[in-house]
């Protein structure tokens, strides 16, 4: 499992990448794709639509089932990653380059943990 | 097996030279047309009768073995409602007839509506809505309808709680409600402290099944209607599991103001594949004017043509007129009876997620089994099928991590059900003595372990001609 030290963690397992305060890119953690399976489809939101720190903003869908995926921020979608609804396989492949969207106008985040601390939760939580 | 043009043969199909002429004269269709001729398989009525039998099996019902399959009520169709849907007097007819040539299937349909009014402690009864979803969506037009009626157009949410099936937010959805889905608490039922925390100004109403998915009865049902309708919602009863209930409890009592019917379920007549289904809804009298054939101006409209799929309703009637007013409690309390046997005898090697006495269904996690050893809810699935058994819903609910949700019904005998149980503590040893083995199964099926991540992100949905 690989927990990459540059990229904050939060604990619904999405891991974010800060460009600066204000920007940040986000997508599901190691962990997450392994415990979720194969995932065959992702929802994504659109360029422009506003995130909310808590609130779902996409959805992936393996075999099994459909789960939300959770902002760890607020702000507004500036980019999405449409390659990733053709090829949700990226997902499961390479979860900290198949980013979801980028996100900015960040002005609030929740607490997030860095890599030590996030494997520390995953550990416990298995 | 061959698909059906596989199996053709250029024109090996029936002759039309023993028809007489057509006394019709041929009309050509120009314009925008199809051009070429469809290419229709064409087969000996012999062949297309082996093409069916071999579909038939392949294909596990009822009437070939156990279908535990969770929150899907797979109970026995008793052939005597097929009896019944079969008299022509049921068959022979057209919607638009004249009421007065079709009274019995009228006087029907009215006694059908009161039983299940009775049974539900509902007012009144649409039988238009063609399967269980279909219900929920009319449920939820009639709690639009009466919130727009009274001009209160804030209320534009739904409440969901987390272990609800996927139905529900999707009817929720589709009616033009925003959904909020609420956590369930440590006995997988509904957070009473979260709940308070959704309602409001904008809620339309709740949507909840009772018994719910884990198959637990909520206790506290009617501080959950009574909050909801204290913040000017309404209640919906999602009837899926209403199998565990019947005759016994009522959700009419229960506080509900709107429920669905599953008759394809509760009620006897075939489905998962035997179809059609049929999705009653009920309300309560302040809603009656609402419903989708009435006269009433505020109606919301026909949902479904004419009296939905009728022949449905005849099986269910021909159900609950055979079993009685004793036969429905005593259906119900059956159900639960072998859902709890099934469970006490499997709890010592498959930890359940809720340890309580259950209702009709119960729901295992094998998260231990998983992470022990590597096999899945999805390999016991699997090795389930080699031996006939219709294997138990899994990963559903979505709150249990590698569920598997038994729901065994009242009409499988005790030999049956220990059956399965042996089974499943077969299959428990069989996978700690060699856990590489179980990812290999089904072997004794018609096809072999699905690549289902194929299917899904490279689905093949029609047949391709060569040339």
């Amino acid at each position: 499992m690989i927990f990459p030290k540059e990229l904050k963690y939060s604990k619904t397992h999405e891991w974010i990448r800060f460009e600066d305060e204000t920007t940040a890119y986000i997508g599901i953690t190691d962990y997450a794709q392994s415990e979720l399976g194969d995932l065959v489809f992702v929802n994504l939101p659109q360029e422009g639509d506003d995130v909310a720190m808590g609130e779902p903003f996409a959805d992936v869908e393996s075999v099994k089932a459909v789960s939300d995926v959770i902002s760890p921020v607020s702000g507004t979608v500036s980019e999405v990653n449409e390659i990733l609804a053709d090829e949700p396989q990226m997902m499961n492949e390479s979860p900290y380059e198949a980013w979801f969207v980028k996100v900015t106008d960040i002005s609030e985040q929740e607490e997030l943990m860095d890599a030590e601390a996030y494997e520390a939760f995953v550990q416990e939580n298995n | 097996m061959k698909l059906i043009f596989e199996r053709s043969t250029q024109g090996a199909g029936a002759s039309t030279q023993y028809l007489p002429s057509c006394d019709v004269p041929e009309v050509r269709l120009s314009g925008k047309m199809r051009s070429r001729q469809l290419r229709l398989p064409s087969l000996p009525e012999v062949e297309v009768d082996r093409h069916y039998s071999e579909l038939a099996r392949n294909a596990h019902g009822v009437n070939d073995g156990f279908y535990p399959l969770g929150s899907c009520t797979m109970k026995y169709n008793p052939a005597v409602n097929e009896d019944a849907a079969a008299l022509p007097g049921f068959t022979k007819i057209h919607p638009l007839q004249d009421d007065e040539t079709k009274k019995g299937c009228i006087k029907l349909a009215d006694e059908l509506k009161k039983y299940l009014c009775e049974i539900t402690g509902m007012d009144a009864m649409t039988l238009q809505p063609a399967a269980g979803a279909h219900g929920e969506f009319t449920g939820l037009l009639l709690i639009k309808a009466y919130h727009r009626s009274k001009g209160d157009l804030k209320r534009t949410k739904i409440i969901v709680p987390d272990s609800a099936h996927g139905t529900n937010p999707a009817s929720a959805s589709m009616a033009g409600f925003e959904v909020v889905s609420i956590p369930s608490d440590e006995n997988g039922c509904v957070d009473l402290a979260a709940l308070k925390a959704a309602v409001g100004e904008d809620t339309a109403g709740l949507m909840l099944t009772n018994p719910n998915t884990v198959g637990l009865f909520d206790p506290n049902i009617l501080e959950i209607t009574g909050i909801v309708h204290e913040a000017g919602g309404l209640c919906y009863y999602d009837g899926a599991n209403l199998n565990a209930v019947m005759g016994i409890a009522r959700p009419g009592d229960m506080g509900f103001d709107v429920v669905h019917l599953n008759l394809h379920k509760t009620f006897a007549t075939p489905h998962g594949g035997g179809g059609p289904g049929s999705g009653p809804s009920g309300c309560k009298e302040f809603l009656r004017p609402f419903l989708p054939d009435t006269d009433d101006p505020m109606s919301i409209g026909a949902v479904r043509s004419f009296s939905g799929n009728f022949l449905v309703a005849v099986k269910a009637y021909a159900y609950l007129i055979s079993i009685g007013a004793e036969g429905v409690p005593e259906a119900a309390k059956g159900a639960v009876l072998n859902a709890n046997y099934m469970k006490t005898k499997l709890a010592d090697l498959y930890p359940m997620a809720y340890d309580t006495v259950c209702m009709h269904e119960f729901v295992m996690s094998l998260e231990k089994m998983k992470h022990e050893i590597g096999v899945s809810a999805l390999d016991v699935a699997k090795a389930m099928l080699d031996h006939g058994i219709h294997p138990p819903t899994m990963y559903f609910p979505l709150i249990v991590h590698e569920a598997l949700m038994v729901e065994p019904t009242e009409t499988e005998t005790k030999e049956t059900l220990d059956e399965a149980v042996q089974l499943l503590r077969d299959i428990h040893a069989a996978a700690y003595a060699d856990p590489e083995k179980m990812h290999q199964l089904p072997l004794h099926t018609t096809v072999g372990r699905l690549d289902e991540v194929g299917a899904a992100r490279n689905p093949v949905i029609r047949y391709e001609f060569e040339a």
